[in-house]
């Protein structure tokens, strides 16, 4: 009669073992005092001793394999003796399937049921644990509702020395105070945060009154949303695919701020309030420039350079959750009113996601302001089929020198160009840059 | 004021709710010539006569019966166990019909009676004569109970059980009844469901029924001493109706409970209380909820074990010890 070795009780608080390592094969002579194999207990891992002198039967539990305190885990008999059968529960599944390492916490879900093979081999060697040999196709049925673990093995006590230790009482003041608690060491038993350790460390005032202001970080993972998925694809697109080449031009800006002030004083003198924005300017001033220099407003179509008979303006709109481009069409026709109220309907629209498809697409030049984040310079990626985008930045006191080679404060606006080389050379977009800074330098020119 | 015993007290106190009410009066075995197995009834059948203080028979089921039955017809019986483990033989009296007569009557009969004796452990009398019944009274809807701690309290809610209309469960301690306390001469009752903090403190509520309340006072005074703890201790004098406040109110202040009670821990009456306190001051507790009860077996009839059994000042002391 064999004798089934359990699971022993290796310590007061152990509730169930992971086998190590077996230091037997199934088939080994065994004597007493030997090392069977090695224990992982919630504490330490201890040795297995041998009690009996005989043959390793059977192993129940595989290495890596759990198994609850008095549950087999071995068999010890006589040589040839046939080892008794047991149902292996969930536990004692071993740490790694051959056919599959890892598997997914769906799988784990449904094992209760008949998970199918992930290979597409059916007689795929199913583990010696499982038992039902009947049924080579599936895994130990398990009966239904009994929970089943990953069978990875974890650290018993993982989730509990985790647990952070705090009374009821010391987790409300520390919320009151906003003062997180895993900075306060507890004092009570087993290291529990009592309420004198969460009013000691607003005592210290080192954590207490910056953490109340300061949010700690948080950590989320955020599906991508489909204008996400979008802005990646085409950036990804332009950037590898376009070759890019950058040029900037610092400009003047103070007559620019002049006309814009002296404009937006007499729309208010005379009763029809409103506000011209700075980027109001420069998408007229674009549009002009691009006139100008009609080389800029092309694209690249593989075999021919499409140098297009309007310009749509496009313009970039940040939203919270990425960024748009609506297109303000024929530009060159409109006047500085019609391009203000267009934009900032676009605008309006952008925010509340109500832009339909053709009103962000067919755009022959884009153009991106972050002044109003007071960037100094910057170059966007190009907005395919566009040769070319313009990114503004914000306008910023410097020291100039004049035309009188005296040093004075300037209001300087910096200008980067993106261009696509396939399209347009160095000379085209620099020629565009002087157009665009002399309309916004003498900005009676951009109403011409 | 005078200073009087437990025992004294309670035998005011049916002294005089006997002058003040014709329908009172007493019944149980050994109440009348005995005197009754502790005094406690002395000198009530020279005053009353044996109309109004009877000898029974050794027969709980019977007497308790006719006392029930004596109240449905408006007297206001006073029964005498003379050891609140002998109600068991008259359970069904008192635990069924006792507690459900007004109810299953629509509210038509009331059932005015007192059942009062002693209820404790601690004087080497065995398994069968020691038991602490109040927690399973008091889970009996119907039944209201209460476990004064001093002759003053003995006095006060003796008399308040007896002009109550419903059966009220007096559990007295015979280690309690040579205790001596203030009591005043002039007639006082005290309401039923009240706590009362026995004395204030700050750092630990110790909350106790009974004798136990005087182990507490005891505990509390040695906390102080020797260790600087300033422990608070919550009489609860009454189990049914139970004062929920002043035990919630004294562990918002404290932030600490431990509980004390001679009843066997599982299902005791601080199993309740201990609920009631995790459930409305969670947010003010900054330690766990610690009971002091007796050892969870069959009373110990040795005298050495059993003094080890049943709550002790160093126990409580220690259990304190383990969350300040």
């Amino acid at each position: 009669m064999p004798n089934i070795i359990e699971m022993p009780k290796l310590s007061d608080t152990m509730t169930e073992g992971t086998v190590v390592n077996w230091l037997k094969n199934e088939g080994d002579k065994v004597e007493n005092g030997d090392i069977l194999a090695e224990i992982e207990t919630d504490k330490a891992t201890q040795e297995l001793e041998c009690f009996d002198d005989g043959f390793l039967l059977k192993i129940y539990i595989p290495t890596g394999g759990k198994a609850p305190c008095g549950k087999p885990i071995c068999a010890i008999g006589e040589e040839g003796e046939k080892a008794p059968k047991f149902e292996v529960t969930p536990e004692a599944k071993p740490a790694s399937k051959e056919a599959d390492p890892e598997p997914s916490p769906k799988e784990t879900e449904e094992e209760g049921e008949a998970p199918e093979p992930k290979s597409n081999d059916k007689t795929a060697p199913k583990d010696a644990s499982k038992s039902k040999k009947s049924a080579p196709a599936k895994a130990t049925a398990e009966p239904k509702g009994k929970p089943t673990k990953p069978p990875a093995p974890k650290p018993a006590s993982s989730s509990s020395s985790q647990r952070l230790l705090a009374s009821p009482l010391a987790r409300r003041i520390a919320e009151e105070e906003g003062i997180p608690l895993d900075v306060i060491k507890g004092s009570g038993p087993k290291g529990r945060i009592v309420k004198s350790d969460v009013l000691a460390a607003k005592e210290q005032g080192v954590i207490g009154s910056a953490a109340a202001v300061i949010p700690a970080l948080e950590e989320k993972l955020t599906p991508i949303s489909n204008i996400r998925e979008v802005i990646a694809k085409r950036l990804l697109e332009s950037k590898t695919q376009i070759p890019h080449f950058y040029i900037e031009k610092e400009i003047d800006a103070t007559p620019l701020l002049q006309v814009r002030a002296a404009i937006n004083d007499r729309f208010k003198k005379y009763g029809q309030p409103y506000r011209f924005t700075v980027n109001d300017y420069i998408l007229k001033a674009a549009a002009e420039a691009l006139r100008a220099v009609p080389g800029m407003n092309a694209s690249w179509e593989g075999d021919q350079i499409h140098q297009h008979g309007s310009i749509h303006l496009a313009f970039g709109v940040a939203l919270e959750d990425g960024l748009v481009t609506p297109v303000i069409r024929e530009a060159e026709t409109k006047d500085l009113l019609a391009i203000s109220r267009e934009a900032r309907e676009l605008i309006d629209k952008a925010r509340s996601k109500k832009l339909t498809p053709e009103e962000m697409s067919g755009s022959t030049f884009t153009v991106t302001n972050l002044g109003m984040f007071g960037v100094d310079s910057f170059y966007g990626i190009i907005n395919p089929p566009n040769a070319g985008i313009l990114s503004v930045g914000g306008v910023f006191n410097k020291p100039v020198v004049d035309a009188n080679e005296n040093i004075i404060v300037g209001k300087r606006m910096t200008l980067g160009l993106s261009c696509d080389h396939r399209t347009v050379d160095g000379a085209i977009g620099a020629l565009f840059l002087q157009a665009l800074s002399e309309n916004l330098e003498v900005p009676s020119l951009m109403f011409v | 004021m005078p200073v009087i015993t437990y025992r004294d007290a309670i035998n005011q106190a049916l002294a005089e709710e006997l002058q003040r009410d014709p329908n009172v009066l007493i019944m149980g075995e050994e109440v009348g010539q005995y005197k009754g197995a502790y005094k406690v009834t002395r000198g009530l059948l020279d005053q009353f006569g044996p109309d109004r203080v009877l000898d029974t028979p050794i027969s709980e089921a019977g007497f308790t019966g006719l006392g029930i039955g004596a109240a449905m017809m408006g007297l206001r019986p006073v029964v005498e166990f003379m050891f609140w483990s002998f109600c068991y033989v008259a359970f069904d009296q008192v635990f069924n019909n006792a507690a459900n007569i007004r109810y299953m009557s629509g509210g038509l009969i009331n059932i005015p009676i007192v059942f009062r004796g002693p209820a404790n452990g601690g004087t080497n009398v065995g398994a069968t004569h020691s038991h602490t019944p109040e927690n399973f009274a008091a889970n009996t809807p119907g039944l209201k109970v209460i476990c004064p701690a001093t002759p003053y309290d003995a006095k006060g809610l003796m008399k308040s059980a007896i002009r109550d209309n419903d059966p009220v469960f007096v559990m007295e301690n015979t280690v309690l009844y040579g205790n001596k306390g203030e009591v005043p001469e002039e007639d006082y009752v005290i309401p039923m469901g009240v706590a009362e903090v026995k004395r204030a403190g700050t750092d630990i509520s110790l909350i106790a029924h009974g004798r136990c309340v005087i182990l507490c006072l005891e505990a509390a005074k040695a906390l102080a001493d020797e260790h600087g703890i300033n422990a608070e201790v919550v009489d609860i004098r009454s189990i049914r109706p139970l004062d929920e406040e002043t035990i919630l109110e004294s562990v918002r202040k404290t932030n600490r409970a431990v509980l004390v009670e001679e009843n066997k821990p599982f299902c005791g009456v601080d199993a309740q209380i201990s609920h009631i306190i995790q459930d409305k001051a969670f947010d003010y507790l900054d330690a766990p909820i610690k009971r002091v009860s007796s050892i969870d077996a069959p009373q110990i009839y040795s005298m050495p074990l059993e003094k080890l059994q049943i709550p002790s000042v160093e126990r409580i002391i220690e259990t304190v010890l383990e969350i300040t």
